[in-house]
């Protein structure tokens, strides 16, 4: 058979399990709008349009992704080694007040050298953070589930209740703003910008309602180098065949330590990016709350996205719809904890057909063989 | 229509089909009432299909099923134990943590009142053990007792739930010689109290030793069936895989040459932190295959994965020529020219979910030509396994077929294929053609004898005496950790090996060593 035709099928059939779940789970939505004596139609026609209803809208559903897609990748890769980070959230903080420092402490940098050194930092800091934990797994055997979360907790003393309450200089819980060298481009401001205004479509960008920023781009790219890590080369061949089979992947002469702490520095890095990317495109400092669960919702992402890094990309965009279509379903008079029930209907329902489809998988694979 | 009474089963035409595949096509089985029945045939040739329809977990597209010159319709495997069929698995279907008495009535349990009638329980569990000379404890539990006493219980629970036809899948893959000996005595007693048996099995041997007559398969096909009597060794073979095949493998007396790996007073813990590897000492020359003779359990396994790197050795050293890897890993030994075939293939040698070009590489993903500078060559790498995968007569997948779809023969192949082609100096081969079919057997074994006579050193393992015999040049054999003789294979016979591998040295002569 024809392996390129079989891969192309089960990707047509993974599009339309989505689509048929996430139909499903606004049917079952309408059920909840009801109880508020909403009209269903009207809210559902709110959340198309706020997510996908005009330019603007549809950039600010890219924007609400891109921590997502991070934080998606951040429990992807190390899930594909076998491994269960449970500490996005933990590594998108330090990423974020390593960034957010890193902003606004140097102040004669040019922008050349301060944003990438800002987005370093957070990278840098995001990946130690995970890294630790892999450490800790490698030499100890301390389980990666309890240390992440426990890494969780620490993070949010360190930054929050510690690091603002330190650094904050008005009653903003904040960093102090960082330097204009470290921001990261808006869209909406690039037509100001010296270097992205010799585009020629830039104006387009040009509306105060934009919130894209460049991190949208940078977690497209964390995603395809991720892709490529995973599947074209050998570090990435090593850290599949740990997560399928560590005693074969043994046998092949693989050190599981090795991939156990790389798969954490990486996927920590990769958090660290997305919290470096909210401080330096989103709020300008770092801010209590930022996070935003961005670190959990990143788990169903990843695992929506069946640990894929492509995949992550599509939960990424999935929960960046449901979060700014939202809003608008707010605007138009549904309670936001209606929202929240409608929102978590779909993860419920596209998790589970993924489940649904994996089982049909297996059954198949059974009535195959002998 | 049924044939006359003295057939207790009958099935006609089976036709069963799973998807791309004619598992069973047309296939015919007719068993005499009292006889003992071999259904041989290759991995893949459709007995387990077979058999599953006979059992009710198949439900066949065509055929119709005699039993007792009736037609019946076999739904699920009730309906078969109300007729009086019983299946022994190959893997047994027991409950650890219970009796032998609570295992054999489980489902079936005489009752007083509300609660099991035990005593009535042990006495028929101890009724029929009597009957057939199957003689079990009544009070141990399962997790106590070897492979071969749990096979007995498993045989006894089909007896107690009233079976006249007894079905065994693979019944001797698990057991020691001497096991076998008195799974066969059991099978006589059996016939003799006028059971049926059908046997599963690929052992010619033993078809030729215990049955009446049999039937073959081949390609979800029944080529014929013949009485035991008029057929050889080589007839069956031929029946099963089409061509005639080589039973003796053909082989030069070795030409050793230097000593190659040396193993000084190794000892190694197994799982559960008990000296499994008590000061085994060893040497393998190039040139020729030392075989180690034993029951399974008695540190083979461990004493392999240590000399791989692959388990802690916790004192005593092992030397490839001169140089001590003792402390190496297992991609280090790997680099050293050591190959290695493990003795689980689906734990250890494969990644079941990786495509067949991935897992032609595993161990040498880091090297020229499939990798280089950590990037993969993915078109050299298919290149490659596309090239093996013909020379090793892979069948059933593609380069990009996931593993764990061919079956456990061709599996094995691609194992054989990758660690055969980085011309190995040091052969380590671990129940090399466990659960392959004769064909594959035949050319696994060939390759052994090649690598050998390219001068590899070549040690190697395995529960199936008839191929330590036929392989090695000599064997050692390891009982409790400790290698209690090496004898060269001109002075080794099965009886002698079976004595020494259960650790009655006295009456096996031989010279013995330290």
């Amino acid at each position: 058979m024809n392996s390129k035709m079989e891969n192309f099928k089960s990707l047509l059939t993974d599009v339309g399990i989505s689509v048929l779940s996430i139909t499903v789970a606004l049917l079952f939505g309408v059920f909840f709008i009801l109880l508020t004596e909403e009209s269903p139609a009207t809210a559902y026609e709110a959340l198309y349009f706020g997510a996908f209803g005009n330019f603007r809208n549809i950039l600010n559903t890219l924007w609400r992704s891109t921590p997502l897609i991070l934080t998606g990748l951040a429990f992807a890769l190390p899930y594909r080694a076998g491994l269960i980070n449970i500490g996005a959230e933990g590594q998108f903080l330090m990423g974020g007040f390593a960034a957010g420092v890193a902003g606004y402490y140097f102040t004669s940098l040019p922008a050349i050298i301060h944003l990438p050194l800002a987005i370093l930092a957070g990278v840098v800091a995001g990946a130690l953070w995970a890294g630790l934990a892999g450490w800790l797994k490698a030499k100890m055997e301390v389980n990666e589930v309890i240390s992440t979360i426990m890494l969780n907790h620490i993070a949010v003393a360190l930054t929050i209740n510690y690091g603002i309450n330190k650094l904050r200089t008005s009653t903003r819980m904040a960093t102090p703003q960082i330097m204009e060298s470290a921001k990261l481009t808006r869209f909406k401001e690039m037509a100001d910008s010296a270097f992205w205004s010799k585009l020629p479509f830039v104006e387009v960008f040009a509306d105060p309602g934009i919130r894209l920023h460049m991190n949208f781009v940078l977690a497209l790219i964390a995603a395809v180098i991720l892709w490529y890590l995973l599947f074209k080369t050998s570090l990435g061949y090593e850290f599949r065949a740990v997560g399928l089979n560590p005693d074969g992947a043994e046998y092949g002469g693989i050190n599981a330590n090795k991939t156990i702490i790389w798969t954490m520095l990486i996927g920590g890095a990769v958090a660290g990016l997305g919290g470096a990317g909210e401080t330096l495109g989103t709020h300008l400092s770092f801010m209590a709350g930022m996070d935003a669960g961005f670190g959990f919702t990143g788990i169903a992402v990843g695992l929506i996205g069946q640990s894929h890094p492509i995949g992550a990309i599509f939960g990424g965009l999935l929960f960046g719809a449901l979060n700014q279509g939202g809003l608008e379903m707010q605007f138009a008079g549904v309670p936001s904890e209606i929202v929240n029930i409608i929102q978590a209907l779909v993860i419920f329902f596209v998790a589970s057909l993924q489940i649904i489809k994996i089982f049909m998988k297996n059954r198949r694979e059974k009535e195959g063989v002998e | 229509m049924a044939r006359e009474d003295n057939y207790i089963l009958d099935m006609q035409n089976i036709t069963k089909i799973f998807p791309g595949v004619k598992a069973n096509d047309n296939v015919n089985l007719s068993i005499k009432k009292g006889e003992i029945h071999a259904l041989v045939g290759e991995n893949g040739a459709g007995k387990t299909t077979l058999m599953n329809v006979l059992y009710g977990l198949y439900d066949p597209e065509g055929g119709q099923v005699f039993y007792e010159g009736n037609k019946v319709n076999v739904d699920g495997p009730q309906d078969a134990i109300d007729l009086g069929i019983g299946m022994v698995h190959q893997h047994f279907m027991l409950v650890d943590p219970l009796t032998v008495t609570e295992n054999i009535i489980l489902g079936n349990e005489p009752r007083k009142g509300l609660k099991i009638d035990q005593k009535k329980a042990r006495k028929e569990v101890e009724n029929i053990s009597n009957k057939y000379g199957l003689y079990v404890d009544p009070d141990a539990k399962i997790q106590d007792i070897s492979v071969g006493m749990q096979q007995r219980v498993e045989i006894i629970k089909t007896l107690y739930r009233g079976a006249d036809l007894l079905i065994f899948d693979e019944p001797t893959a698990v057991l020691t010689p001497q096991e076998i000996d008195e799974l066969f005595d059991i099978f006589r007693s059996l016939k003799e109290q006028g059971k049926t048996i059908i046997f599963i099995t690929h052992k010619l041997k033993e078809v030729k030793e215990i049955s009446d007559r049999i039937t073959v398969l081949r390609g979800g096909k029944s080529i014929d069936t013949v009485d035991t009597a008029n057929v050889s060794e080589e007839d069956v073979a031929e029946l099963m895989v089409g061509r005639p095949v080589l039973l003796e493998v053909e082989k030069t007396k070795a030409k050793p040459g230097k000593i190659f790996l040396t193993i000084e007073n190794l000892k190694v813990k197994n799982n559960r932190n008990i000296q499994a590897v008590n000061g085994v000492s060893l040497t393998v020359k190039k040139g020729e295959i030392l075989g180690i003779a034993g029951v399974e359990g008695n540190g083979q396994s461990e004493l392999i994965e240590a000399i791989t790197g692959l388990r802690k050795i916790e004192s005593g050293q092992v030397k490839i020529k001169d140089k001590e890897i003792t402390k190496f890993n297992a991609r280090e030994i790997k680099r050293e020219g050591v190959a290695h075939i493990p003795e689980d293939r689906q734990k250890r040698g494969l990644i079941m979910d990786f495509d067949l070009q991935e897992n032609m590489i595993l161990g040498y993903h880091d090297l020229e030509p499939f990798s280089k500078n950590g990037i993969m060559n993915y078109n050299n790498i298919r290149n490659y396994t596309q090239e093996l995968l013909e020379k090793f007569d892979v069948r059933g997948g593609e380069v990009t077929t996931d593993a764990k779809s061919l079956s456990g023969g061709n599996q094995q192949k691609v194992i054989v294929a990758r660690e055969f082609s980085h011309d190995p100096e040091l052969l380590i081969a671990s129940q090399p053609t466990r659960g392959v079919d004769v064909g594959s057997i035949e050319f696994i074994h060939k390759q052994i004898i090649d690598r050998r006579d390219n001068g590899a050193a070549v040690l190697l393992v395995s529960a199936e005496l008839s191929e330590i015999l036929s392989l090695s040049d000599r064997i050692a054999v390891i009982f409790e950790g400790e290698i209690v003789d090496i004898l060269d294979v001109e002075d080794a016979d099965e009886r002698k090996l079976g004595n020494l591998m259960t650790g009655s040295k006295a009456d096996a002569g031989g010279e013995s060593i330290e």
